[in-house]
């Protein structure tokens, strides 16, 4: 049995489709994550990647240097100590690049919002974030939801700043 | 098989500075010791064939606030040959906090006295590397002191919720 792409384009033929569709759908097809954890968040990170969850199937398989992923899951309590270190990590990383902030620490402090004077409110502090995944520690189950957030926000995006789209159509506007 | 009275006997014999009382409400047993007499005693703990105190298990600060104007330092120590726990508590005045540092007979000691001495900021005298080693090296204060008041950035990063 041959698959659906072999079936229609064995012998030739083409596929029209718009050049932000083909890119978006490249870079969400392979969101590969830093295999990076700072605390107990990490182990439910490890958990999405066992076979009962499959991280693979969404093509994301981790990577062991920052120079090589897109996603950096900042998985657990984001101390003062590690922030500089994750800014570096994540200024290392090469563009386009996302931030899942995984668990209550990394959102907002969490547990040590009042009283820890050694964690950061929110990694949000020191890298922009993408997408909050609540929870402390949240299940794979919700990892993965914020995967598939992560897939709807990089499907929607375009190659062309709105902006620009936005200061032509106002000319045009002017024009007429 | 010695007591505890036996042992608190054994501290005061090598007590010149002051005397050394029991703190009974501690758990194991306490003996306070003035502050100057601390190496003495460490080292004739460790070195006595009937004690051998050979392994120092806990080294903790305790801030007693602004108003008794005094902290402590307490050192748990094991002997494992015996069996024999006990508890040597030395008080420093809070204006000026120092303590000797006991890493020469115990190299455990070495990383205790540094996390005293980043909480409380205790200074441990004679400290082969006397750095933080919890906190940033460039936070300011010392985080489990009564007073503490934590500052309102670090490196341009917001410290309060």
């Amino acid at each position: 049995m041959k698959g659906l792409l072999d079936q229609r384009f064995e012998n030739g033929g083409f596929i029209i489709t718009k050049m932000e569709d083909l890119i978006n759908w490249a870079r969400l097809s392979s969101m590969f994550p830093m295999t990076f954890g700072i605390a107990c968040c990490a182990i439910e990170f490890m958990s999405t990647g066992t076979t009962v969850y499959d991280m693979d199937r969404f093509g994301m398989a981790p990577r062991s240097s920052p120079r090589q992923s897109d996603v950096m899951i900042v998985a657990g309590t984001v101390t003062f100590k590690m922030a500089d270190r994750i800014k570096r990590l994540y200024e290392q990383m090469a563009e386009p690049r996302y931030v899942i902030s995984m668990g209550s620490c990394s959102n907002c402090g969490g547990p040590y919002w009042q009283h820890g004077y050694h964690v950061v409110k929110g990694v949000d502090r020191i890298v922009p974030v993408d997408i909050y995944v609540p929870g402390c520690p949240p299940r794979p189950e919700a990892l993965i939801g914020g995967f598939l957030k992560l897939q709807e926000k990089i499907r929607s995006e375009s190659l062309v700043a709105p902006k620009a789209i936005e200061k032509l159509m106002q000319q045009e506007h002017a024009n007429v | 098989m010695l007591t505890f009275d036996d042992l608190l006997v054994f501290v005061q014999k090598h007590c010149s500075h002051g005397e050394a009382v029991a703190d009974v409400n501690a758990t194991p047993k306490a003996v306070k010791l003035p502050a100057a007499d601390l190496l003495n005693v460490c080292h004739a703990l460790h070195q006595d064939p009937s004690t051998y105190f050979d392994s120092l298990s806990c080294v903790t600060g305790i801030d007693n606030g602004p108003e008794a104007g005094t902290m402590e330092v307490a050192y748990n120590l094991y002997s494992i040959p015996f069996g024999y726990h006990l508890m040597l508590k030395v008080a420093v005045p809070r204006e000026k906090p120092e303590v000797d540092s006991v890493t020469g007979i115990w190299k455990a000691a070495n990383w205790h006295e540094r996390e005293v001495f980043d909480m409380f900021g205790i200074v441990v005298k004679g400290h082969p590397d006397l750095r933080r080693i919890l906190m940033p090296a460039d936070w300011e204060g010392h985080p489990l002191r009564k007073d503490y008041k934590q500052q309102e950035y670090y490196r341009n990063i917001k410290v309060e919720y």
